[in-house]
């Protein structure tokens, strides 16, 4: 049942990482491909977050590859990964507090803005209109989320909910061909969830895979192609939504053994 | 009405600053202390990249003061090399020193920065303390006359010797602050002040955050050395103590004091803690006791430094 | 041989005084996460109370004890005045605090005693003890024996008393530690006290070999920091070695090396340290939590 093959964008093999003996993620294989949208659920403390931290290059796994577009980046430093096509945001927010909403969005056009350090100390042309272009993305984007309002406001004084689209915003400008999303609704109301909902799966439909953790699962058993289940830091079961919401397993790791998971709700 | 940006206007209050407030001055004594504050605001204006940008810590800033300082004393006399080329040399070596010592050091965090640019600091002044036979130790050496002013006089431009130096050391911090500015609202400053904020998130955005902090430090260090060299030059004497932790301590101080996140803030700050000590003269007794009692308080009541504090409380007012 | 024993001696005897006021550090720090740099200040406080009370005809214990006792007391006036209203102040702000602490105590200090230099009578004389062809001071014994006291008293008081087990746990997390019922502002109060009577005994043990006068705290400052920092800040076993370290790696390079670099080896090694170890030889590794 494994779903690699010429078209696997990223492919992750066997991966771990114990912390001081204890083993928080053990053996976990999947593969997305492009325009997909992967989900891994499971309950709190599955180790959901500690994967991601491993696949985005934050953590340096103990055991396992990963794999981007065929090539091995097991531990490759995130600015590299970067580089390579992956972007991410996060469960708790990392938003760039002091700077503006618009200069947060910026800081994701980072690879394509930057430049010789002199030219931006003696504020060249180059410098001036690479920060430009930058500028009239990052504003695009912005539009895209829906904070085009809120461009020159200091990012520390938004809500939660304007804060994790900020952060899907910079994500998106690093202009990825797989996204990496911890909990994007988290913490947002039922119209802002819906609006999330719609934006990734234009974001997947415009051919940018999706990985995803969400804890909403009526979100994620309406957009998702596939679904990896994890509990105490193993996979326990994949497949597509019907198929994991039917498992026995499944449903015993995350509700007790009466309930479905399609009723579950965060 | 059009809108001046911030940088616009930090420029146009320095340039009137310099060119207004010599009107004002009793004697010819105050050229020297303003020439005193634009020195220490070039130094202060480095931190302001380092620390206020990047968030990064140095408690040893004052040894590429020390470099560029001691530059100037011994280039011209050992090798022949024109002051000025002395300038230019010193922030090299300086930028070439942050540059070794920054790798390994900036991989730290927090404290462990503190104590290992604070080792760093030391061992510079050591140096300097030590090398006799170079430095002539701790008593100072002599600094060569930098010949800007005679060339002045050449051309009809007739200035004393306070003026002069107020005017260079004044265009010197124009222009330092200007490349602080640009460097803000560049790509560059805009993921210094990125991994600031948050280090992990810089990272998967694609910063390269060690090299981006060692740009910092590197520029930072320029800035120390080149104000170093200012104050060699104006003094035509220069003793280990500009290397030492005192004076690292005073850099960092006067720019937290004034407002570590803005250019301007960081050199009112500099004004400040360099006149404090003129004005404390008459009681000099209790000199140490009200700067120490200045940091404290303002740490504790201003956070983020005077001129941050005091505009936004105009600010409150106004509306 | 005779001559590396020496400088042994005189190594553990700096060394002593330097892993004391690392504990020193070591206590704040994990109280309250916040660097003392006034923490020399302690130490100069210890000699020079105790030197002026002395001199003021107080028997040297009695005149010892009031130096501890009123240092202790300024160092809980320094947390609530200083410390406690500038919590979750950033680092540099609170490294400015603590300097500026140890700046006004300096200038109050030779404002109220004076900048000469000072001592006053070792405790048990000045005849040298000679052992194995080198010689050490009688109070060298009483500076290295009052370090190893006040670690083991640290150690039982940490792990065998509620109240130190109280303080460990406010270190490791103060809300935690507030819900459990633990009042985490006597803890800061307990913390400096502590803090500030090890610095001032530190002063009282070392001012007969090493003299004080107002300015000697920076320097101690520097060298416990360095100390503590090796050992790897937060662990008071670290401190101890750290201090220790640092005294001995001064006393060999100033006895083979040069007198004139002693303070820069011991600057040289902890980059060392540090660049293989970033957190020190016994400091917690952190991860990233995102």
């Amino acid at each position: 049942m494994t779903r690699e093959d010429k078209a696997t964008l990223l492919s992750v093999d066997g991966l771990g990482i114990a912390f001081g003996g204890l083993k928080a993620v053990n053996d976990v294989s999947f593969a997305v491909k492009p325009g997909e949208i992967v989900s891994i659920i499971g309950p709190n403390g599955a180790g959901k977050t500690t994967l991601f931290n491993m696949i985005s290059g934050i953590y340096q796994p103990s055991m396992g590859r990963v794999k981007l577009s065929g090539e091995d980046v097991t531990g490759v430093e995130p600015h590299l990964l970067a580089r390579r096509g992956m972007s991410r945001t996060f469960q708790n927010l990392q938003i760039f507090q002091s700077m503006t909403v618009l200069e947060n969005a910026v800081t994701g056009y980072h690879l394509s803005e930057k430049g010789p350090i002199l030219a931006d100390l003696l504020s060249l042309p180059g410098s001036r209109r690479r920060a430009r272009a930058a500028e009239e993305g990052a504003r695009k984007l912005l539009a895209r989320v829906g904070l085009d309002r809120a461009a020159e406001r200091e990012a520390g004084n938004l809500s939660y909910g304007s804060l994790k689209r900020l952060e899907i915003a910079r994500a998106l400008a690093l202009n990825p061909k797989i996204l990496l999303l911890d909990e994007p609704a988290a913490g947002c109301n039922a119209v802002e969830t819906e609006e999330i909902d719609h934006l990734i799966a234009e974001v997947a439909a415009s051919g940018v895979a999706i990985l995803l953790v969400e804890h909403d699962m009526k979100m994620v058993m309406r957009i998702s192609n596939h679904i990896v289940v994890l509990d105490h830091g193993e996979k326990i079961a994949e497949g597509d939504p019907a198929t994991v919401s039917q498992n026995p397993a499944v449903i015993a790791a995350y509700l007790g053994a009466d309930a479905e998971v399609s009723h579950a709700d965060g | 009405m059009m809108k001046i940006s911030p940088k616009t206007a930090t420029l146009l209050v320095l340039t009137a600053l310099v060119a207004i407030t010599p009107f004002f001055f009793p004697s010819g004594y105050y050229y020297r202390v303003g020439a005193l504050i634009f020195v220490n605001g070039l130094a202060v204006t480095g931190i302001v990249i380092l620390t206020g940008y990047a968030g990064q810590i140095s408690l040893g800033h004052a040894g590429f003061a020390g470099i560029g300082g001691y530059a100037c004393a011994l280039a011209p006399v050992h090798w022949g090399i024109h002051p000025a080329l002395a300038v230019v040399l010193g922030a090299a070596i300086s930028a070439g020193l942050a540059y070794l010592v920054g790798r390994p050091i900036l991989r730290l965090k927090g404290y462990y920065l503190g104590v290992a640019t604070l080792g760093f600091g030391i061992l510079v002044s050591m140096v300097l303390n030590n090398e006799r036979d170079l430095t002539r130790g701790p008593d100072g050496i002599e600094v060569p006359e930098l010949g800007l002013r005679a060339v002045l006089k050449d051309w009809g431009l007739n200035l004393s010797n306070g003026e002069f130096w107020y005017y260079f050391c004044g265009l010197f911090l124009i222009v330092g602050a200007w490349i602080a500015l640009n460097l803000h609202s560049s790509p560059a400053g805009r993921a210094l002040r990125a991994l600031h904020g948050s280090e992990v998130a810089a990272r998967t955005v694609g910063i390269d955050v060690p090299r981006m902090k060692l740009q910092a430090f590197v520029i930072s260090a320029v800035y120390a050395s080149v104000s170093g060299s200012l104050l060699a030059l104006q003094n035509k004497f220069i003793t280990p103590d500009v290397a030492g932790f005192m004076h690292s301590i005073e850099m960092v101080t006067m720019a937290v004091l004034g407002g570590v996140g803005s250019v301007l803030g960081a050199i009112f700050g500099a004004g400040i803690l360099t006149l404090l000590p003129q004005v404390l003269t008459v009681f000099a007794e209790y000199e140490q006791m009200v700067l120490g009692l200045v940091m404290v308080l303002v740490m504790i009541f201003l956070r983020e430094g005077l001129l941050p504090s005091i505009l936004r409380r105009l600010r409150g007012r106004g509306e | 041989m005779s001559e590396l024993l020496q400088f042994l001696f005189s190594g553990v005897t700096v060394g002593a005084v330097y892993a004391l006021v690392a504990l020193g550090f070591t206590i704040i720090y994990n109280a309250s996460d916040v660097v003392n740099f006034a923490q020399g200040e302690f130490v100069m406080l210890g000699g020079m109370i105790t030197w002026f009370a002395h001199a003021a005809g107080l028997p040297l214990p009695l005149a010892a004890l009031s130096a501890i006792v009123v240092t202790a007391a300024l160092g809980v006036a320094m947390n609530k005045l200083m410390i406690e209203p500038a919590r979750g102040a950033p680092v540099v702000s609170l490294i400015i605090i603590t300097i500026g602490a140890s700046i006004f105590i300096q200038g109050g200090t030779q404002l109220i005693f004076d900048k000469q230099i000072h001592s006053f009578p070792a405790f048990s004389g000045d005849a040298p003890i000679r052992v194995g062809g080198a010689t050490i001071l009688p109070q060298s014994l009483w500076v290295i024996g009052g370090a190893l006291v006040v670690f083991l008293g640290l150690w039982v008081f940490f792990t065998r008393t509620l109240l130190g087990r109280a303080v460990l746990a406010t270190s490791n997390n103060r809300l935690a530690a507030q819900l459990v019922g633990i009042n985490t502002n006597f803890v800061m109060t307990l913390s400096f006290a502590l803090s500030a009577g090890i610095g001032a005994l530190a002063g009282v043990l070392a001012t007969p070999i090493t003299l004080v006068a107002y300015n000697v705290g920076i320097g101690f400052a520097l060298k416990g920091f360095a100390g503590a920092m090796l050992g790897g800040m937060g662990n008071p076993k670290g401190a101890l070695v750290g201090g220790f370290a640092i005294g001995l790696i001064e006393a060999m390079t100033a006895g083979y090396l040069s007198s004139q670099y002693k303070d820069a080896a011991a600057f040289i090694v902890i980059l060392a340290v540090l660049f293989f170890l970033p957190h020190g030889l016994f400091g917690r590794k952190s991860t990233d939590r995102v």
